[in-house]
């Protein structure tokens, strides 16, 4: 059988646990459905300690970001492993800097560069989206032909000029990424509210006479929660790996602030070099971050999934 | 464009010496008695980008004129010292007080079809260049050759068959220059010199220098061209010296990463490759035969902005000085880079043909000295912990150049206080930026255009095209005028090089070296004494293992 | 259907006029030229080599020359970088190759990423459905620009089985390491789309009713729930097999394949503006043509959507 009976069980629990008075929307249910999600829980435990690590680390170490052990600074191979002893507890980067330090403040960044940019694209992209879903026609037609210029523009460009324009700045970075994030979520979105608009509950609320925009933010969105949720997920690492390309263009985050992707493409031009620390400090940090809001978003999207009890 | 004549001719004025039209004997590859060659005689080498054109006029890149200096070959050569040597030219003279020059050709010198080479072929090639149809970025290099109507052809108002260049028969090349110039000869090593196949250049229009259309007259024959992949040249049977030759193969391969590059040298796919910064020691130690540093004609500098819309704080001299002494050369040549290059104190490297770099003041100091006395000048300017300088430091986007400039970043903050952001730039805003002076210091590089001081210290006159920092000073400027007709203009160019080391309108930091990873087996033919690194297939061979 | 494909062919062209004009003015805005180089040009040559190019005109008859040309002679004019070769040559020769990869990739990515989804998805919170997504992010977790070099070691420095790098005509040893990175760049995103859909679909209520039917798992699955569970994967497919296509300049970078990914990234730090506007200009037919496609497959799948 497709459908596990835990679902009796389970359907079984939520009753046993409804109490007389007790406030039970839809978002408690959901709540409630998350943190039973083992996977989701940890994940989201996971996160908050990198958060902390991120923010708070440098002050375990004595070392800033970007002060150069000119002890070390010849032999970085030899003398800049990681060690407890020596203060670099993960190691120095090829240029004699605490990995540590580093990595704490490449996680402000990515982490930021990543919700940032994520939620630029949800937010933009699903208004746009369902917007253009479900009036259909030449409306439609229009918002996914400028979709599709804004696609096809290098937007290599777009940065160039932003940059040029703006200067250098974190700020414009997210703008930049923002730019661009949108544009396939609002393509995602679009299709599944052309589904959505032709089911029976659409076609109830119309005939209840709700207008529009009631329509589309009470019926059609918190049913493409899901959908919408799992690709935000999958939009955080790609924000931050386009983060990483944008600063080896020269047009993000600039030297001597870096980020994760920024240190990992370093470490890994140098594992031919032995020097593997500063390749896999980096990587284990992003790895697990990811993981992490991948399991989130499917604990998300399971929790708030109507139809999976 | 006057001003760029006097620059050349001076620099060859200086540079290779042959007066006498009594050239060093024809070299190609000299194999020493008793060697054994390889059986494969195939080269394989990386380049970082794809070049730019192998139309001998047009190239104007590294990697183009590589692969033209192989494939065409001029009037003259350069041996690995260097020197002049004959090419498709046995011998020239000059008469005229050095404004005629009469080249007499070889007879045997055939192009890739069979036609012979024959005058013509120059005189062809040397309007097409400056013709304006052509479009040549190398236009230039036919007015500061001095030839008559050059820059009149150029600027469109006469016609390329009015160019000073004659081919009386199909064995003698007649040159009529506007000025006299002693060394003319030196200038037709260049590769926009080189002759051109009229009939097939007319037949195929932009198309000509496809694998399959391309002829040509040197040792090699392109033979297949995959953009951004590889290209390969093999032995042209037809070259007049094919005998001499003994790579037959040579393949270009396109890898832009240096790490991937490194991998596969190290794998066996590739005969030479560049070290990435930092790891020749290391590679030295376990591959000694193959880990190769020679000096190279260049040199790496941090630009002052001096003119009005630079920093106020870098117009006080001893604000220039003090970041100057504070920066720890040896840190960044020893530790940093490692690859055997030169602290530089001045511009000049000391690898340039008759040029010894002179001792100046601070070159002399320890760097605990140098830093102390960088410590009080920012003091007596008015700077410090209450009151840091703060400034911009431009370079464009490289992994080595980031290095260098987060090194002294950290040493002018450790050690002066100063803030210091660093600002990366994609190449061609970089360029823009830098040449519209809107930058406080940016880095630099440069490589002499000839083997001689005054390609290096023309860029600190006033008038210079390439002066981006727009330093000026009425007697450097005085100086380098002098030196083009000096018959030893070393004094002017010690006394440049001090008032630069007093004034610091740069902060040279070290000079060039090549380091390169190069298979054992042709590490005895490279040309490592050419420091312009002009190097021809035809002279290397591979040795067995 | 058929009159809804006329119409967007029709709407294409527009769209595509609007982009060439916007693209070309960002190019224009940014500074730098192809010419612009560390030892300035003079002036006289550099006129007479704009002339050639005929950047001296003004920039709204730059773009009308460009555009008629495209028109009537298919001409995209000539590299301002390569000066041996025109922008149909470029496109012409590095095209094919991200062709090439790019399909070999995008079928390896969707029929591992497909298959891994629907399997998590039936096997929904059982392990097997961790390690699937398990499996899937890992290969996506690993940045390409990482998967790359460390490829090359594993496969040419210390097994000598690949060569490492390079096109030669595209024989399968070429292809095996671009393949692998780039595929499993996306593997991971359609697993997971692909999961999350069917979940969704496997929920709804015909499904409940092909079982309580009695149906079999196969026939449930393969037969009622895949087709409606598509629809968001081939939304994602579209623009990303469009990605795949134009190259991923990683790839091109790492192994030196010389596709056009990396021919548009150094056309655009060259300033090549023709490069730059020919495989822009490519993009955008190939966006329109697959948004094209999906939209149509969407009408395929769901019966209830029409234009």
């Amino acid at each position: 059988m497709v459908v596990v009976s835990k679902k009796i069980k389970s359907m079984a629990d939520n009753m046993a646990s409804y109490e007389m008075g007790k406030k039970n929307s839809l978002w408690a249910d959901a709540r409630r459905r998350f943190f039973k999600n083992k996977a989701a829980v940890i994940s989201l435990i996971i996160l908050s300690l990198i958060v902390i690590f991120a923010f708070s680390a440098q002050h375990l170490t004595k070392w800033s970001n970007e002060e150069i052990d000119w002890a070390i600074l010849g032999d970085v191979a030899t003398m800049g492993k990681p060690s407890l002893k020596s203060g670099h507890y993960f190691g120095a980067d090829p240029l004699g800097r605490d990995l540590f330090a580093r990595v704490a403040q490449g996680s402000q960044i990515s982490l930021m560069v990543g919700i940032v940019g994520a939620a630029i694209a949800v937010l933009v992209g699903t208004l746009y989206g369902a917007i253009a879903g479900y009036f259909g026609g030449r409306i439609d037609s229009i918002m996914m032909r400028i979709v599709d210029i804004l696609m096809s523009i290098p937007y290599m460009f777009v940065l160039i000029l932003l940059l040029v324009v703006f200067g250098r700045s974190i700020f414009m970075l997210f703008v930049g990424l923002g730019l661009i994030s949108w544009l396939d979520m609002s393509r995602i979105v679009r299709g599944q509210t052309m589904v959505l608009k032709n089911k029976e509950f659409v076609e109830a609320a119309i005939a209840g006479g709700s207008n529009h925009l009631t329509i589309i933010t009470r019926h059609i969105i918190p049913n493409l929660l899901g959908i919408v949720i799992v690709y935000a997920s999958l939009l955080v690492p790609l924000m931050i790996l386009t983060e990483s390309f944008i600063s080896f263009l020269g047009l993000g985050v600039q030297e001597p602030n870096t980020s994760w992707g920024a240190l990992i493409s370093e470490g890994a031009g140098q594992v031919l070099y032995g020097t593997l620390w500063q390749l896999l400090f980096p990587l284990f940090f992003f790895v697990t971050a990811l993981f992490s809001f991948f399991f989130i978003g499917d604990g998300l999207r399971d929790a708030l999934d109507p139809k999976d009890r | 464009m006057k001003n760029i004549t006097k620059i050349i001719v001076a620099g060859l004025v200086g540079s290779t010496f042959l007066v006498a039209p009594v050239l060093a004997p024809v070299l190609a590859a000299q194999v020493p008695a008793g060697v054994k060659l390889a059986a494969d005689q195939t080269f394989t080498y990386r380049v970082l980008d794809e070049h730019s054109s192998v139309d001998p006029q047009i190239v104007e890149d590294v990697s183009g004129s590589e692969l033209v200096r192989d494939l065409f070959e001029g009037l003259l050569n350069q041996n690995a010292a260097g020197e002049l040597v004959p090419g498709v030219a046995k011998s020239w003279e000059a008469s005229n007080g050095n404004k005629t020059y009469t080249f007499k050709l070889r007879k045997d010198a055939k192009w890739s079809n069979g036609d012979p080479v024959v005058a013509g072929d120059f005189v062809y090639a040397w309007q097409r260049l400056a013709n304006p149809e052509t479009a040549s970025p190398y236009a230039w290099f036919m007015e500061i050759m001095s030839l008559e109507n050059a820059s009149e052809i150029v600027a469109g108002d006469k016609k390329p068959s009015e160019l000073g260049v004659s081919a009386p028969d199909d064995y003698t090349l007649v040159v009529n220059l506007t000025a006299p110039l002693p060394y003319f000869a030196a200038m037709t090593t260049h590769a926009s010199t080189f002759p051109s196949p009229q009939k097939v250049v007319e037949e195929f229009g932009s198309e000509w220098t496809k694998p399959g259309n391309i002829v040509s007259n040197g040792a090699y024959v392109l033979t297949e061209h995959v953009p951004s992949e590889r290209s390969v040249r093999e032995r042209n049977p037809m070259y007049w010296n094919d005998g001499e030759t003994v790579i037959n193969k040579v393949v270009a391969l396109v890898i832009n990463d240096e790490n991937i590059a490194l991998t596969r040298y190290l794998a066996g796919e590739l005969d030479r490759t560049e070290v990435p910064a930092g790891q020749y020691p290391s590679l030295k130690k376990e591959y000694p035969n193959q880990a190769i540093s020679f000096p190279k004609l260049c040199s790496y500098y941090y630009s002052f902005n001096v003119s009005d819309s630079g920093p106020e704080a870098f117009k006080d001299k001893r604000v220039r000085q003090a970041l100057s002494y504070a920066l720890d050369r040896n840190v960044v040549t020893e530790q940093v880079l490692k690859g055997g290059q030169f602290p530089a104190y001045t511009f000049t490297p000391g690898s340039t043909a008759n040029f010894t770099i002179p001792d100046v003041a601070y070159a002399k100091m320890s760097q605990a000295e140098r830093d102390a006395k960088a410590k009080e000048l920012m003091a007596s300017a008015g700077y410090g912990a209450e009151n840091p300088l703060k400034f911009d430091l431009l370079y464009n986007t490289s992994e080595a150049h980031k290095k260098v400039a987060t090194v002294a970043a950290q040493m002018w903050k450790q050690k002066l206080g100063a803030e210091v952001t660093l600002a990366n730039q994609e190449w061609k805003v970089f360029l823009e930026v830098r040449g519209k002076q809107d930058f406080d210091l940016a880095r630099g590089g440069w490589c002499g255009d000839y083997n001689e001081a005054s390609t290096f210290l023309d860029l600190m006159t006033t008038p210079s095209g390439y002066n981006d920092g727009k330093y000026s000073n009425a007697e450097v400027d005085q100086l380098m005028s002098d030196a083009k007709t000096a018959s030893d203009p070393s004094a002017n160019y010690t006394r440049v090089e001090e008032i630069m080391a007093d004034e610091m309108p740069i902060i040279p930091v070290y000079h060039y070296t090549g380091v390169y990873m190069m298979n054992e087996a042709i590490v005895g033919s490279w040309p490592v004494k050419n420091v312009e690194q002009n190097w021809y297939s035809r002279d290397l061979y591979k040795v067995a293992q | 259907m058929f009159k809804f494909i006329l119409k967007r062919l029709g709407v294409a062209i527009p769209t595509l006029l609007i982009l060439i004009i916007f693209s070309f003015a960002l190019m224009k805005l940014a500074p730098g030229g192809p010419f612009t180089s560390e030892k300035p040009l003079p002036p006289q040559v550099l006129a007479n080599i704009e002339a050639k190019y005929g950047l001296d005109q003004p920039n709204y008859k730059q773009l009308t020359n460009y555009i008629v040309g495209i028109v009537t002679k298919g001409d995209f004019g000539p590299s301002f970088r390569y000066k041996d070769r025109s922008v149909n040559d470029i496109i012409a020769q590095g095209f094919p190759i991200t062709l090439k990869y790019g399909i070999w990739s995008f079928i390896l990515a969707v029929l591992v990423g497909v298959t891994l989804g629907i399997i998590a998805a039936v096997k929904h919170n059982s392990w097997i459905d961790y390690t699937a997504v398990g499996f899937s992010i890992s290969a996506q977790v690993l940045p390409n620009f990482v998967m790359a070099p460390i490829l090359v070691i594993i496969f040419t420095l210390w097994l000598n089985l690949l060569p490492g790098g390079g096109w030669n005509g595209g024989q399968w040893q070429y292809l095996v390491m671009p393949v692998i990175a780039l595929a499993t760049s996306y593997m991971a995103s359609i697993a997971r789309i692909t999961r999350s859909s069917m979940l969704e679909v496997l929920n709804s209520n015909f499904i409940r009713t092909a079982k309580a039917k009695g149906l079999p798992n196969r026939v449930i699955i393969f037969k009622h729930a895949l087709k409606p569970a598509l629809l968001p994967v081939i939304t994602y497919l579209g623009p990303t097999f469009v990605a795949m296509i134009t190259g991923s300049v990683v790839i091109d970078m790492y192994f030196s394949t010389g596709g056009i990914g990396q021919m548009f990234v150094n056309a655009a730090l060259n300033r090549d503006y023709s490069v730059i506007m020919g495989i822009t200009i490519l993009m955008g037919v190939l966006t329109v043509l697959f948004n094209l496609m999906v939209d149509v497959l969407y009408a395929w799948i769901d019966p209830k959507i029409r234009y």
